[in-house]
Protein backbone atom coordinates (compact mmCIF):
# COMPACT_ATOMS: atom_id res chain seq x y z
CA UNK A 1 0.00 0.00 0.00
CA UNK A 2 0.69 3.38 -0.63
CA UNK A 3 0.79 3.96 3.02
CA UNK A 4 0.69 2.83 6.52
CA UNK A 5 -2.83 1.27 6.66
CA UNK A 6 -3.90 3.11 9.70
CA UNK A 7 -3.80 6.67 7.67
CA UNK A 8 -6.27 5.60 5.32
CA UNK A 9 -9.62 7.59 5.32
CA UNK A 10 -12.69 5.87 4.17
CA UNK A 11 -13.11 7.34 0.98
CA UNK A 12 -9.22 6.94 -0.01
CA UNK A 13 -10.39 2.98 -0.20
CA UNK A 14 -10.79 1.33 -3.67
CA UNK A 15 -14.31 0.23 -4.30
CA UNK A 16 -14.66 -3.22 -2.80
CA UNK A 17 -11.36 -2.83 -0.98
CA UNK A 18 -9.37 -4.11 -4.36
CA UNK A 19 -5.77 -3.71 -4.14
CA UNK A 20 -4.66 -2.90 -7.46
CA UNK A 21 -0.52 -2.99 -6.97
CA UNK A 22 1.06 -6.63 -7.41
CA UNK A 23 3.05 -8.09 -4.27
CA UNK A 24 2.42 -5.60 -1.80
CA UNK A 25 2.16 -8.58 0.73
CA UNK A 26 5.95 -7.77 0.72
CA UNK A 27 5.55 -4.22 2.76
CA UNK A 28 3.61 -6.18 5.30
CA UNK A 29 5.29 -7.73 8.28
CA UNK A 30 3.43 -10.07 10.46
CA UNK A 31 5.73 -10.78 13.35
CA UNK A 32 4.05 -7.78 15.35
CA UNK A 33 1.80 -10.38 18.04
CA UNK A 34 5.00 -12.75 18.97
CA UNK A 35 4.91 -13.22 22.94
CA UNK A 36 8.30 -15.47 22.83
CA UNK A 37 10.88 -15.24 20.41
CA UNK A 38 13.88 -18.18 19.21
CA UNK A 39 17.20 -17.05 20.52
CA UNK A 40 19.94 -19.32 18.63
CA UNK A 41 23.26 -20.79 20.59
CA UNK A 42 25.37 -21.54 17.96
CA UNK A 43 27.98 -23.11 20.12
CA UNK A 44 25.26 -25.97 20.78
CA UNK A 45 23.93 -26.03 17.19
CA UNK A 46 24.94 -28.88 14.71
CA UNK A 47 23.91 -27.11 11.51
CA UNK A 48 21.38 -30.02 11.06
CA UNK A 49 18.96 -27.59 9.07
CA UNK A 50 15.33 -28.75 11.35
CA UNK A 51 14.91 -25.26 12.43
CA UNK A 52 14.61 -24.39 8.61
CA UNK A 53 13.00 -27.21 7.88
CA UNK A 54 10.22 -27.39 10.49
CA UNK A 55 8.95 -23.52 10.16
CA UNK A 56 6.05 -23.07 9.75
CA UNK A 57 6.22 -19.81 8.24
CA UNK A 58 9.62 -20.48 6.81
CA UNK A 59 11.13 -17.31 9.16
CA UNK A 60 14.42 -19.20 9.91
CA UNK A 61 17.12 -18.84 7.19
CA UNK A 62 20.74 -19.45 6.62
CA UNK A 63 23.47 -17.65 7.96
CA UNK A 64 27.48 -17.90 7.55
CA UNK A 65 28.61 -21.10 8.03
CA UNK A 66 25.38 -23.21 7.58
CA UNK A 67 23.95 -21.93 10.67
CA UNK A 68 20.89 -20.34 10.93
CA UNK A 69 19.02 -17.72 12.43
CA UNK A 70 15.03 -16.33 12.53
CA UNK A 71 13.50 -13.07 10.50
CA UNK A 72 11.35 -11.38 13.60
CA UNK A 73 9.34 -9.56 10.68
CA UNK A 74 7.47 -13.01 10.40
CA UNK A 75 8.45 -15.53 12.86
CA UNK A 76 4.90 -15.88 15.20
CA UNK A 77 6.94 -17.47 18.24
CA UNK A 78 5.37 -20.66 18.16
CA UNK A 79 8.57 -22.56 19.63
CA UNK A 80 8.46 -25.59 16.51
CA UNK A 81 11.88 -24.98 15.99
CA UNK A 82 12.66 -24.92 19.70
CA UNK A 83 11.12 -27.62 19.94
CA UNK A 84 12.27 -30.00 17.43
CA UNK A 85 16.26 -28.93 17.78
CA UNK A 86 17.81 -31.74 19.29
CA UNK A 87 20.76 -30.52 21.14
CA UNK A 88 18.83 -27.52 22.65
CA UNK A 89 20.61 -24.86 20.84
CA UNK A 90 17.45 -22.77 20.60
CA UNK A 91 15.97 -20.98 23.29
CA UNK A 92 12.62 -19.45 23.86
CA UNK A 93 12.53 -16.08 25.11
CA UNK A 94 10.11 -13.75 26.19
CA UNK A 95 9.93 -10.57 24.75
CA UNK A 96 8.69 -7.21 25.85
CA UNK A 97 7.81 -3.91 24.23
CA UNK B 1 -43.74 -4.18 -30.50
CA UNK B 2 -44.87 -5.63 -26.83
CA UNK B 3 -48.28 -7.26 -26.16
CA UNK B 4 -49.05 -8.90 -22.95
CA UNK B 5 -49.35 -12.98 -23.12
CA UNK B 6 -50.61 -15.00 -20.34
CA UNK B 7 -47.49 -16.51 -18.52
CA UNK B 8 -46.26 -18.23 -15.20
CA UNK B 9 -44.29 -15.33 -13.13
CA UNK B 10 -41.13 -17.45 -12.59
CA UNK B 11 -41.11 -18.32 -16.63
CA UNK B 12 -41.08 -14.72 -17.17
CA UNK B 13 -38.49 -13.48 -14.28
CA UNK B 14 -36.43 -16.19 -15.93
CA UNK B 15 -37.11 -14.26 -19.32
CA UNK B 16 -36.20 -11.02 -18.18
CA UNK B 17 -33.06 -12.53 -16.99
CA UNK B 18 -32.32 -13.72 -20.39
CA UNK B 19 -33.33 -10.51 -21.92
CA UNK B 20 -31.04 -8.34 -19.65
CA UNK B 21 -28.43 -10.93 -21.02
CA UNK B 22 -27.00 -12.73 -18.59
CA UNK B 23 -23.63 -14.38 -18.89
CA UNK B 24 -23.58 -16.42 -16.12
CA UNK B 25 -26.66 -18.46 -13.64
CA UNK B 26 -25.12 -20.81 -10.61
CA UNK B 27 -28.36 -21.86 -9.11
CA UNK B 28 -29.41 -24.69 -6.60
CA UNK B 29 -33.14 -25.17 -7.20
CA UNK B 30 -35.60 -24.75 -4.28
CA UNK B 31 -39.09 -25.21 -3.83
CA UNK B 32 -40.55 -22.32 -4.79
CA UNK B 33 -37.83 -20.55 -7.35
CA UNK B 34 -37.49 -23.72 -9.00
CA UNK B 35 -39.18 -22.97 -12.23
CA UNK B 36 -37.01 -19.89 -12.78
CA UNK B 37 -33.36 -21.78 -12.55
CA UNK B 38 -35.18 -24.89 -14.36
CA UNK B 39 -36.37 -22.46 -17.31
CA UNK B 40 -33.01 -20.69 -17.62
CA UNK B 41 -31.11 -23.89 -17.67
CA UNK B 42 -33.17 -24.65 -20.66
CA UNK B 43 -32.92 -21.76 -22.46
CA UNK B 44 -28.93 -22.18 -21.94
CA UNK B 45 -29.16 -25.62 -22.87
CA UNK B 46 -31.05 -24.99 -26.08
CA UNK B 47 -28.59 -22.13 -27.20
CA UNK B 48 -31.37 -19.30 -26.73
CA UNK B 49 -29.31 -17.95 -23.92
CA UNK B 50 -25.55 -17.62 -24.62
CA UNK B 51 -24.68 -17.89 -20.93
CA UNK B 52 -22.46 -20.47 -18.68
CA UNK B 53 -24.91 -22.23 -16.67
CA UNK B 54 -22.77 -23.60 -13.55
CA UNK B 55 -24.45 -26.91 -11.83
CA UNK B 56 -24.00 -26.59 -8.14
CA UNK B 57 -24.22 -28.30 -4.83
CA UNK B 58 -25.60 -26.19 -2.58
CA UNK B 59 -26.63 -22.64 -2.47
CA UNK B 60 -23.61 -21.64 -0.50
CA UNK B 61 -21.74 -22.95 -3.73
CA UNK B 62 -23.99 -21.02 -5.78
CA UNK B 63 -23.45 -17.54 -4.31
CA UNK B 64 -19.86 -18.33 -4.51
CA UNK B 65 -19.64 -19.21 -7.84
CA UNK B 66 -21.89 -16.16 -8.54
CA UNK B 67 -18.95 -14.11 -6.52
CA UNK B 68 -16.07 -15.55 -8.73
CA UNK B 69 -18.39 -15.13 -11.74
CA UNK B 70 -18.50 -11.39 -11.07
CA UNK B 71 -15.35 -10.92 -9.91
CA UNK B 72 -14.38 -11.97 -13.66
CA UNK B 73 -16.40 -9.47 -14.53
CA UNK B 74 -19.84 -11.59 -15.99
CA UNK B 75 -23.01 -10.32 -15.50
CA UNK B 76 -24.34 -12.57 -12.95
CA UNK B 77 -27.55 -14.28 -12.12
CA UNK B 78 -29.07 -16.56 -9.48
CA UNK B 79 -32.76 -17.00 -7.56
CA UNK B 80 -32.87 -19.20 -4.12
CA UNK B 81 -35.95 -19.18 -1.26
CA UNK B 82 -36.22 -19.59 2.38
CA UNK B 83 -33.57 -22.43 3.65
CA UNK B 84 -31.68 -21.80 0.61
CA UNK B 85 -31.10 -18.02 1.21
CA UNK B 86 -30.06 -19.10 4.72
CA UNK B 87 -27.37 -21.45 3.37
CA UNK B 88 -25.87 -18.54 1.20
CA UNK B 89 -26.16 -16.02 3.96
CA UNK B 90 -22.77 -16.22 4.85
CA UNK B 91 -21.67 -15.42 1.59
CA UNK B 92 -24.29 -12.65 0.95
CA UNK B 93 -22.35 -10.39 3.18
CA UNK B 94 -18.70 -11.36 1.12
CA UNK B 95 -21.09 -10.55 -2.70
CA UNK B 96 -22.00 -7.03 -1.15
CA UNK B 97 -18.70 -5.98 0.98
CA UNK B 98 -16.86 -6.49 -2.47
CA UNK B 99 -19.13 -5.01 -4.32
CA UNK B 100 -19.98 -7.34 -6.90
CA UNK B 101 -23.30 -6.75 -8.44
CA UNK B 102 -25.31 -9.70 -8.64
CA UNK B 103 -28.78 -10.13 -9.08
CA UNK B 104 -30.92 -12.10 -6.90
CA UNK B 105 -34.80 -13.22 -7.25
CA UNK B 106 -35.54 -14.33 -3.91
CA UNK B 107 -38.68 -16.12 -4.53
CA UNK B 108 -40.08 -15.23 -0.52
CA UNK B 109 -41.03 -18.82 1.48
CA UNK B 110 -41.18 -19.52 5.50
CA UNK B 111 -38.64 -21.09 6.99
CA UNK B 112 -38.45 -24.84 8.52
CA UNK B 113 -39.05 -25.75 11.03
CA UNK B 114 -42.06 -26.57 11.24
CA UNK B 115 -41.29 -27.55 7.24
CA UNK B 116 -43.01 -25.14 5.16
CA UNK B 117 -42.81 -25.02 1.38
CA UNK B 118 -45.16 -22.17 1.30
CA UNK B 119 -45.08 -18.49 1.50
CA UNK B 120 -43.97 -15.75 3.88
CA UNK B 121 -40.96 -13.04 4.35
CA UNK B 122 -39.44 -14.76 7.34
CA UNK B 123 -36.39 -16.22 5.02
CA UNK B 124 -35.63 -12.44 3.39
CA UNK B 125 -36.11 -10.74 6.68
CA UNK B 126 -33.06 -12.49 8.30
CA UNK B 127 -31.61 -11.19 5.56
CA UNK B 128 -32.26 -7.93 5.30
CA UNK B 129 -29.00 -6.51 6.81
CA UNK B 130 -26.61 -8.45 4.45
CA UNK B 131 -25.44 -5.03 2.85
CA UNK B 132 -27.91 -5.95 -0.49
CA UNK B 133 -30.35 -3.53 -2.12
CA UNK B 134 -33.53 -5.42 -1.84
CA UNK B 135 -36.83 -4.31 -4.07
CA UNK B 136 -40.24 -5.84 -3.43
CA UNK B 137 -42.50 -6.68 -6.26
CA UNK B 138 -46.19 -6.67 -5.97
CA UNK B 139 -47.02 -8.38 -8.99
CA UNK B 140 -45.72 -10.46 -12.05
CA UNK B 141 -45.36 -7.52 -14.65
CA UNK B 142 -43.29 -6.03 -11.56
CA UNK B 143 -40.96 -8.87 -11.04
CA UNK B 144 -40.56 -8.59 -14.80
CA UNK B 145 -39.51 -4.93 -14.96
CA UNK B 146 -37.64 -4.93 -11.29
CA UNK B 147 -35.65 -7.93 -12.80
CA UNK B 148 -34.69 -5.54 -15.66
CA UNK B 149 -33.93 -2.58 -13.62
CA UNK B 150 -31.82 -4.40 -10.96
CA UNK B 151 -28.91 -5.29 -13.15
CA UNK B 152 -28.82 -1.46 -14.44
CA UNK B 153 -29.38 -0.33 -10.64
CA UNK B 154 -26.53 -3.03 -9.44
CA UNK B 155 -23.96 -2.44 -12.14
CA UNK B 156 -24.14 1.43 -12.01
CA UNK B 157 -20.85 2.61 -11.16
CA UNK B 158 -22.44 4.84 -8.33
CA UNK B 159 -23.77 1.75 -6.70
CA UNK B 160 -21.78 -1.76 -7.81
CA UNK B 161 -23.96 -3.68 -5.01
CA UNK B 162 -25.91 -6.57 -5.54
CA UNK B 163 -29.87 -6.62 -5.63
CA UNK B 164 -32.09 -8.70 -4.39
CA UNK B 165 -35.54 -8.85 -6.32
CA UNK B 166 -38.37 -10.54 -3.98
CA UNK B 167 -41.14 -12.06 -5.27
CA UNK B 168 -43.97 -13.67 -2.79
CA UNK B 169 -43.67 -17.82 -3.52
CA UNK B 170 -46.66 -18.81 -4.86
CA UNK B 171 -48.86 -16.20 -4.85
CA UNK B 172 -46.23 -14.49 -7.16
CA UNK B 173 -44.17 -17.41 -8.19
CA UNK B 174 -46.98 -19.85 -9.64
CA UNK B 175 -49.53 -17.83 -10.66
CA UNK B 176 -50.43 -17.22 -14.50
CA UNK B 177 -50.46 -13.27 -15.34
CA UNK B 178 -50.86 -10.91 -18.40
CA UNK B 179 -47.61 -9.86 -18.43
CA UNK B 180 -45.72 -7.35 -20.90
CA UNK B 181 -42.48 -8.75 -21.86
CA UNK B 182 -39.91 -5.86 -23.20
CA UNK B 183 -38.46 -6.40 -26.53
CA UNK B 184 -34.85 -7.18 -26.90
CA UNK B 185 -34.05 -4.06 -28.54
CA UNK B 186 -35.81 -2.22 -25.69
CA UNK B 187 -34.26 -3.85 -23.23
CA UNK B 188 -30.50 -3.52 -25.12
CA UNK B 189 -31.06 0.61 -25.47
CA UNK B 190 -32.35 0.14 -21.31
CA UNK B 191 -29.14 -1.93 -20.29
CA UNK B 192 -25.84 -1.37 -21.76
CA UNK B 193 -23.45 -4.57 -21.57
CA UNK B 194 -21.80 -4.88 -17.83
CA UNK B 195 -18.65 -2.74 -18.14
CA UNK B 196 -17.21 -3.87 -14.67
CA UNK B 197 -14.57 -1.45 -12.71
CA UNK B 198 -12.18 -4.08 -11.55
CA UNK B 199 -11.48 -8.00 -12.86
CA UNK B 200 -10.03 -10.68 -12.20
CA UNK B 201 -7.88 -11.25 -15.11
CA UNK B 202 -4.14 -12.25 -15.72
CA UNK B 203 -3.36 -9.30 -17.96
CA UNK B 204 -3.78 -7.06 -14.66
CA UNK B 205 -4.15 -8.67 -11.59
CA UNK B 206 -5.66 -6.99 -8.80
CA UNK B 207 -6.60 -8.88 -5.26
CA UNK B 208 -9.94 -8.72 -4.17
CA UNK B 209 -11.47 -9.72 -1.20
CA UNK B 210 -8.42 -9.01 1.01
CA UNK B 211 -7.63 -9.25 4.60
CA UNK B 212 -8.63 -6.04 6.59
CA UNK B 213 -6.94 -5.55 9.86
CA UNK B 214 -8.33 -3.58 12.96
CA UNK B 215 -6.94 -0.27 11.22
CA UNK B 216 -8.67 -0.47 7.98
CA UNK B 217 -12.14 -2.78 8.75
CA UNK B 218 -14.23 0.64 10.05
CA UNK B 219 -13.62 2.26 7.08
CA UNK B 220 -14.40 -0.23 5.07
CA UNK B 221 -17.46 -0.99 5.75
CA UNK B 222 -17.98 2.83 6.25
CA UNK B 223 -17.72 3.12 2.61
CA UNK B 224 -19.45 0.01 1.85
CA UNK B 225 -22.58 1.28 4.30
CA UNK B 226 -22.04 5.06 2.58
CA UNK B 227 -22.43 3.55 -0.94
CA UNK B 228 -25.70 1.56 0.08
CA UNK B 229 -27.05 5.04 1.44
CA UNK B 230 -26.26 6.40 -1.18
CA UNK B 231 -27.62 4.03 -3.91
CA UNK B 232 -30.90 5.87 -3.56
CA UNK B 233 -30.64 8.76 -5.64
CA UNK B 234 -29.45 6.22 -8.26
CA UNK B 235 -32.38 3.57 -7.58
CA UNK B 236 -35.10 6.54 -8.17
CA UNK B 237 -32.83 7.77 -11.26
CA UNK B 238 -33.42 4.24 -12.96
CA UNK B 239 -36.98 3.55 -11.78
CA UNK B 240 -37.78 7.05 -13.27
CA UNK B 241 -36.23 6.24 -16.40
CA UNK B 242 -37.80 2.91 -16.62
CA UNK B 243 -41.38 4.66 -16.07
CA UNK B 244 -40.38 7.07 -18.87
CA UNK B 245 -39.39 4.16 -21.51
CA UNK B 246 -41.26 1.71 -20.85
CA UNK B 247 -45.22 3.69 -19.89
CA UNK B 248 -45.08 2.12 -16.26
CA UNK B 249 -43.71 4.02 -13.94
CA UNK B 250 -42.31 3.05 -10.36
CA UNK B 251 -41.32 4.88 -7.17
CA UNK B 252 -39.20 3.92 -3.88
CA UNK B 253 -42.48 4.09 -2.06
CA UNK B 254 -45.79 3.76 -3.58
CA UNK B 255 -49.24 5.10 -2.75
CA UNK B 256 -52.26 4.47 -2.82
CA UNK B 257 -55.30 6.44 -1.44
CA UNK B 258 -53.05 7.90 1.00
CA UNK B 259 -54.12 11.48 0.59
CA UNK B 260 -56.68 13.52 2.91
CA UNK B 261 -56.82 10.45 5.46
CA UNK B 262 -55.35 9.50 9.10
CA UNK B 263 -54.62 5.72 8.84
CA UNK B 264 -52.27 3.82 6.41
CA UNK B 265 -51.56 0.09 6.07
CA UNK B 266 -48.06 -0.02 5.56
CA UNK B 267 -46.54 -3.57 3.41
CA UNK B 268 -44.00 -5.29 1.34
CA UNK B 269 -45.09 -7.26 -1.46
CA UNK B 270 -47.90 -8.79 -3.36
CA UNK B 271 -50.24 -8.59 -0.05
CA UNK B 272 -50.68 -4.90 -1.18
CA UNK B 273 -52.90 -6.17 -3.62
CA UNK B 274 -55.31 -7.98 -1.14
CA UNK B 275 -54.99 -4.50 0.44
CA UNK B 276 -56.08 -2.60 -1.90
CA UNK B 277 -58.92 -4.27 -2.69
CA UNK B 278 -59.85 -3.54 1.22
CA UNK B 279 -58.90 -0.23 0.70
CA UNK B 280 -61.48 -0.45 -2.55
CA UNK B 281 -64.09 -1.89 -0.24
CA UNK B 282 -63.90 0.53 2.62
CA UNK B 283 -64.08 3.50 0.15
CA UNK B 284 -67.31 2.26 -0.98
CA UNK B 285 -68.55 1.74 2.64
CA UNK B 286 -67.41 5.43 2.61
CA UNK B 287 -64.63 5.09 4.85
CA UNK B 288 -61.17 6.01 3.42
CA UNK B 289 -58.07 4.06 4.75
CA UNK B 290 -54.70 4.56 2.22
CA UNK B 291 -51.64 2.36 1.41
CA UNK B 292 -47.79 3.17 1.81
CA UNK B 293 -46.22 0.56 -0.29
CA UNK B 294 -42.43 -0.05 0.10
CA UNK B 295 -40.85 -1.44 -3.25
CA UNK B 296 -37.39 -0.50 -1.91
CA UNK B 297 -36.72 -2.00 1.59
CA UNK B 298 -32.81 -1.62 1.74
CA UNK B 299 -31.74 1.15 1.40
CA UNK B 300 -34.86 2.28 3.64
CA UNK B 301 -36.17 4.97 1.47
CA UNK B 302 -36.40 6.94 4.80
CA UNK B 303 -37.69 10.85 3.31
CA UNK B 304 -39.84 9.36 0.92
CA UNK B 305 -41.73 7.17 4.06
CA UNK B 306 -41.86 9.89 5.93
CA UNK B 307 -43.49 12.43 3.80
CA UNK B 308 -46.09 9.93 2.65
CA UNK B 309 -46.76 9.05 6.75
CA UNK B 310 -47.50 13.24 7.44
CA UNK B 311 -50.47 13.73 9.15
CA UNK B 312 -50.83 10.01 9.87
CA UNK B 313 -52.66 9.08 13.38
CA UNK B 314 -52.50 5.64 13.04
CA UNK B 315 -50.46 3.39 11.00
CA UNK B 316 -50.83 -0.33 10.63
CA UNK B 317 -48.16 -2.45 9.86
CA UNK B 318 -48.92 -5.37 8.22
CA UNK B 319 -45.70 -8.10 7.76
CA UNK B 320 -45.37 -11.95 7.36
CA UNK B 321 -42.88 -12.67 9.60
CA UNK B 322 -42.54 -13.26 13.39
CA UNK B 323 -40.68 -11.09 15.85
CA UNK B 324 -38.09 -13.87 16.49
CA UNK B 325 -37.95 -12.84 19.93
CA UNK B 326 -37.90 -9.21 19.47
CA UNK B 327 -40.72 -6.84 21.25
CA UNK B 328 -42.03 -6.21 17.39
CA UNK B 329 -41.63 -7.83 13.36
CA UNK B 330 -38.82 -6.39 11.58
CA UNK B 331 -40.62 -4.20 9.58
CA UNK B 332 -42.62 -2.36 12.40
CA UNK B 333 -39.18 -1.46 14.35
CA UNK B 334 -37.85 0.07 11.31
CA UNK B 335 -40.96 2.43 11.47
CA UNK B 336 -41.73 2.95 15.02
CA UNK B 337 -37.82 4.06 15.14
CA UNK B 338 -38.46 6.47 12.13
CA UNK B 339 -42.42 7.93 13.93
CA UNK B 340 -39.71 8.31 17.00
CA UNK B 341 -36.69 9.76 15.33
CA UNK B 342 -39.10 12.70 13.14
CA UNK B 343 -40.69 13.44 16.43
CA UNK B 344 -44.09 12.14 14.72
CA UNK B 345 -46.79 11.76 16.84
CA UNK B 346 -48.43 8.51 15.16
CA UNK B 347 -49.86 5.35 16.51
CA UNK B 348 -48.39 2.22 15.01
CA UNK B 349 -50.14 -1.22 15.23
CA UNK B 350 -48.04 -4.66 14.26
CA UNK B 351 -49.71 -7.07 12.37
CA UNK B 352 -48.43 -10.64 11.70
CA UNK B 353 -50.09 -12.42 8.81
CA UNK B 354 -49.50 -14.91 6.05
CA UNK B 355 -47.05 -16.67 7.94
CA UNK B 356 -46.15 -20.49 5.93
CA UNK B 357 -48.83 -19.49 2.89
CA UNK B 358 -51.75 -19.00 4.87
CA UNK B 359 -54.26 -16.75 3.11
CA UNK B 360 -54.59 -13.29 3.90
CA UNK B 361 -58.53 -12.44 3.05
CA UNK B 362 -59.27 -8.68 2.71
CA UNK B 363 -61.76 -8.87 5.11
CA UNK B 364 -59.22 -9.88 7.94
CA UNK B 365 -57.77 -6.66 7.05
CA UNK B 366 -61.14 -4.75 7.04
CA UNK B 367 -60.76 -5.67 10.87
CA UNK B 368 -57.65 -4.17 11.03
CA UNK B 369 -59.16 -0.97 9.95
CA UNK B 370 -61.90 -1.27 12.44
CA UNK B 371 -60.14 -2.86 15.41
CA UNK B 372 -57.06 -1.94 17.13
CA UNK B 373 -54.68 -4.41 19.02
CA UNK B 374 -55.72 -4.92 22.81
CA UNK B 375 -53.35 -6.11 25.50
CA UNK B 376 -51.56 -3.09 25.96
CA UNK B 377 -49.13 -4.21 23.65
CA UNK B 378 -49.44 -3.33 19.75
CA UNK B 379 -48.86 -6.46 18.18
CA UNK B 380 -51.68 -8.92 16.54
CA UNK B 381 -50.78 -12.55 15.13
CA UNK B 382 -53.97 -11.83 12.58
CA UNK B 383 -56.48 -15.45 12.45
CA UNK B 384 -54.31 -17.33 15.18
CA UNK B 385 -56.47 -19.68 16.78
CA UNK B 386 -56.72 -18.66 20.72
Amino acid sequence: MAKPMDQYKWHELKVGCVIEEVGNANEYKTGDWRSQKPVHDNTKCTRCSLCWLFCPDSAVFEIEDEYFDTNLDYCKGCGICAKECKPGAITMVEEER
Amino acid sequence: MTTKKGIEVSIAVADAAKLARVEVVAAYPITPQTHIVEHLSEIVANGELEAKYINVESEHSAMSACCGASAAGARTFTSTSAQGLELMHEILFIASGMRLPIVMATVNRALSSPLSIWGDQSDVMAARDTGWIMLFCENGQECVDTTIMAFKIAEDRRVLLPVMVNLDGFSLSHVIEPIVLPSQEDVDAFLPPYSPLYTLHPDKPVTMGAYAMPELYTEAKFAQETAIQNSKVVVDEILEEFGKKSGRPYKAVETYNNDGNDFAFIALGSICENIKTCIDDLKSEGREAGLIQLRLFRPFPEDDFVKAIQGKKRLAIIERAMPGGASYGPLYNEIATLIHTHGLNIVAEDYICGLGGRDVQPEELKNVFATSPQKGKNITVIGVRE
